[in-house]
């Protein structure tokens, strides 16, 4: 009734060919818009913003960067949290090398070295495919995150090989280290959030995205059509590990503020992983509902025990949490095994029905 | 059906959380804690009777003495799993609850302590990282929230080395001994790593540093390279799982074990205990006494569990590290009964406790009040020493229980001291902080 394009003629290709076509869609994402940077900064607790929103935001983005890799170009890699720690020890040492220089041009400059770290380990990804691809990212996991523990350079020689976000000022206002607040670091990470998701939208929808999915669906046929199989998916792998070093840096710099190695252990591979097999592969939209379940879910059922007044055993507690979460996840996969952005799509195309479903 | 399922599921839930549910109040003035705990996960071994410590030494106050000078004390767990990211989560959540907020925090995890360490100052909350967290943090002048007394990794490395010189027969002879170090691959199985280098330029010792990743459980290459190399002493860094795979794996290449020394973090009964007869010998450091036969101990099963050894007994009562637990709620309780005797007595806010643990002086008389004589020694902190470098002692498993084998072994303090200094005002650069002048 409400949900429906009869009547929004489209005059252009422009127009046709818009990320949001229909109106209402564009209006509900400005009303996003609105309740993510005004209402959010203005009325949420800084235990909301610190433990939910920021982790959220900086998860979405390493979504992102994996579902560019896996979901679009169809590479299967478990080598995010290694391409992670490349971003936040790069950050790390390049702001304690040239403090004066701007730190988002700092999380750029990190976010390249990791995309270069990213094509050199896209390179075996030519000769491999599949599951044996995915052991071959597992090696740069490992050996990135033991690098960064063996070479004392990487944390400037400290003795306990962590590194600490330092205090950096952005148009006069301190945006990283302890005096920072919570409600600029999330702004920060919200606006690099947006502009970077709006790239890979755009991105996965231009010339590169669609050569992403020839090759993904069938290599041969990608090639025979005048797809270079090589330097398709070597960009795959340099462009995600781009969003994943920046989520890396954001995450030690904006969310963490130090971290050592274990910060970007494997699990934290499997876990952007399965953000967006549950959210949704070759979705954008699936990346950020991906890792608001994977984020949220756990904080909700550790404090959901106290919103309804019990009190239980702390480790009860959390072992509840843990079958209730992996059952969720069983769920979901069940009742909808492409993901929460397929459950969305499927939500539209009712809503475009009703109230007259035929 | 799947329905069902779902209903079934929910019932259940339902039907566990209602078993033991009270909830929890905090009134008025009550001087709340904040407890990052780990029940659950590879670290459940040495968190569980951290946490029952804790939870044990605050009850028995409120129980006996009503509460610190009538101010009663109230806690709330939160799971960390010994993660960072849980812990900073946990710390978030708790820092302003109770009246004044958290009156202090014990992370009770090195990595926990180092993201804690920049928040501490801006939220006014003092940590009290008792013998772990960062050793540069004993110099006050630069980390005015952070306590970590009575002793550091490093004061304890340099303590460790002074036994071994000791059990060799004086210092000239540790020149060309092998001394192994098995760590822990983090931030805390590092921190004693820059003292034993300085040592062993100083003595001659050749030392091996062997890294174990977390959480420890293959350690099969590491015990491989002690058994090709032959070190005369081990020392190890180790916590949660780790410990006992480390002792297992000692035994099974038949290290001499009275030569392999844990530091205060490898020396409970839960890393001894899986190895059995093979672990008879090993040793570890530690700042108490083992038993648990003091008055304090007597009052905790009188005043918490109903004089029921057996309940308290299965509660970890009396482990190292529940001992451990209490020496530490000890000198929380004791930080802010000094401070309400500036401020009044009253619940304290964090900046007002982070005063009384700067000028906590717990003299001998005092721990005989509160019947710790002989469970601890005494600590007086001060503004420029958050450490006071107290010393250590080693215990000996006998295969049932640990004893005491040395006397108390001071740390190096010329070695150790200026370290720590360099080490804080490198802190203070990197981050802009002005020390203070004390």
């Amino acid at each position: 009734m409400f949900y429906r394009e009869t009547g929004q003629f489209k005059s252009s290709y422009k127009a046709d060919q818009a990320i949001f076509p229909i109106t209402q869609d564009r209006w509900f994402i400005l009303f996003i818009f609105i309740i993510a940077f005004l209402v959010i900064p203005l009325t949420a607790s800084e235990y909301l913003l610190q433990a939910v929103m920021i982790p959220l935001l900086i998860f979405s983005l390493a979504a992102i960067g994996l579902n560019l890799l896996v979901g679009y170009a169809g590479q299967l890699s478990l080598g995010t949290g290694g391409f992670m720690a490349v971003g936040a020890y790069m950050t790390y040492k390049l702001t304690t090398a040239f403090p004066e220089v701007n730190i988002i041009v700092i999380f750029i400059l990190a976010g390249l070295i990791s995309a270069s770290v990213g094509f050199l380990f896209g390179i075996p990804s030519l000769r491999i495919k599949g599951f044996y691809l995915a052991v071959a990212t597992l090696a740069s996991q490992f050996f990135l995150v033991w690098m960064f523990n063996k070479v004392s350079w990487f944390y400037n020689h400290n003795s306990s090989g962590t590194i600490t976000a330092p205090p950096r000022e952005l148009f006069g206002v301190t945006v990283t280290g302890p005096t920072a607040t919570a409600e600029t670091r999330y702004i920060v990470a919200l606006a690099i959030v947006c502009v970077f998701a709006l790239i890979a939208k755009n991105l996965v929808r231009g010339r590169l995205g669609r050569s992403w999915m020839a090759v993904r669906d069938m290599d041969i046929a990608a090639e025979i059509i005048g797809i270079r199989p090589f330097q398709t998916k070597l960009i795959a792998f340099s462009i995600s590990s781009f969003y994943c070093g920046v989520a890396g840096a954001l995450m030690v710099f904006l969310w963490l503020g130090s971290a050592e190695t274990e910060a970007f252990s494997i699990n934290e591979s499997f876990y952007v992983l399965f953000m967006i097999i549950i959210g949704g592969l070759g979705s954008i939209l699936g990346s950020f509902l991906g890792a608001a379940f994977i984020v949220c879910v756990p904080i909700l059922l550790t404090n959901a025990p106290q919103l309804f007044g019990l009190s239980m055993p702390i480790d009860l507690q959390k072992h509840i949490e843990i079958m209730l979460f992996g059952f969720l996840i069983v769920f979901f996969l069940i009742v909808e095994p492409h993901g929460l952005a397929r459950l969305w799509q499927i939500a539209k195309e009712k809503l475009r029905l009703w109230p007259f479903p035929y | 059906m799947l329905r069902n399922i779902l209903l079934a599921l929910v019932g259940a839930v339902v039907a566990m959380t209602g078993i033991s549910s009270t909830t929890i109040q905090v009134a008025a003035d009550e001087q709340f804690i904040p407890m990052l705990v780990y029940r659950t996960g590879p670290y459940a071994p040495s968190g569980i009777p951290v946490a029952n410590g804790f939870r044990d030494y605050y009850t028995m106050i409120n129980n006996r003495d009503g509460g610190i000078n009538g101010v009663k004390v109230t806690f709330e767990e939160c799971e960390t799993e010994y993660n960072t990211k849980l812990g900073v989560e946990c710390y978030e959540k708790l820092k302003n609850k109770g009246s004044t907020g958290a009156s202090l925090v014990n992370p009770f995890s090195t990595g926990i302590t180092y993201q804690l360490i920049p928040k501490a100052s801006v939220d006014e909350v003092p940590i009290l990282s008792m013998g772990y967290g960062r050793t540069a943090a004993a110099d006050g002048r630069v980390f005015k929230w952070v306590f970590n007394f009575p002793t550091t990794y490093w004061s304890q490395a340099s303590a460790f080395i002074r036994y071994v010189a000791q059990q060799e027969g004086g210092e000239s002879k540790l020149k060309g001994k092998k001394i192994a170090h098995v760590y822990h691959n983090s931030a805390y199985g590092k921190e004693a790593n820059p003292t034993l280098k300085a040592l062993a330029n100083k003595y001659g010792y050749e030392l091996i540093l062997l890294a174990v990743d977390h959480p420890g459980q293959e350690q099969k290459a590491t015990w491989l390279q002690i058994r090709r190399a032959k070190p005369d002493w081990v020392f190890m860094s180790g916590w949660g799982v780790m410990n006992q795979v480390a002792v297992k794996e000692a035994a099974s290449i038949k290290y001499p074990m009275d030569h392999f020394v844990g530091n205060w973090w490898s020396g409970s009964d839960a890393d001894v205990v899986p190895a059995a007869a093979g672990a008879k010998g090993y040793k570890s450091a530690t700042f108490h006494s083992p038993r648990s036969d003091y008055p304090v101990h007597k009052d905790i099963i009188k005043h918490v569990y109903g004089g029921d050894q057996a309940k308290a007994k299965s509660n970890s009562f009396g482990e190292v590290l529940y001992n451990r637990a209490v020496v530490n709620a000890m000198f929380a309780v004791e930080a802010i009964r000094t401070a309400q005797g500036k401020f009044g007595k009253r619940a304290l806010k964090g900046s007002e406790v982070r005063w009384g643990l700067e000028n906590l002086n717990l003299t001998e008389a005092r721990l005989k009040e509160i019947g710790m004589e002989g469970f601890t020694k005494p600590v007086k902190v001060s503004c420029s020493d958050h450490e006071t470098m107290g010393p250590i002692i080693i215990q000996q498993w006998d295969g049932n229980k640990w004893n005491i084998v040395s006397d108390w072994i001071s740390p190096i303090r010329e070695v150790v001291r200026p370290m720590v200094e360099k080490a804080a005002s490198a802190y203070a650069a990197e981050n802009k902080i002005t020390p203070r002048s004390c």
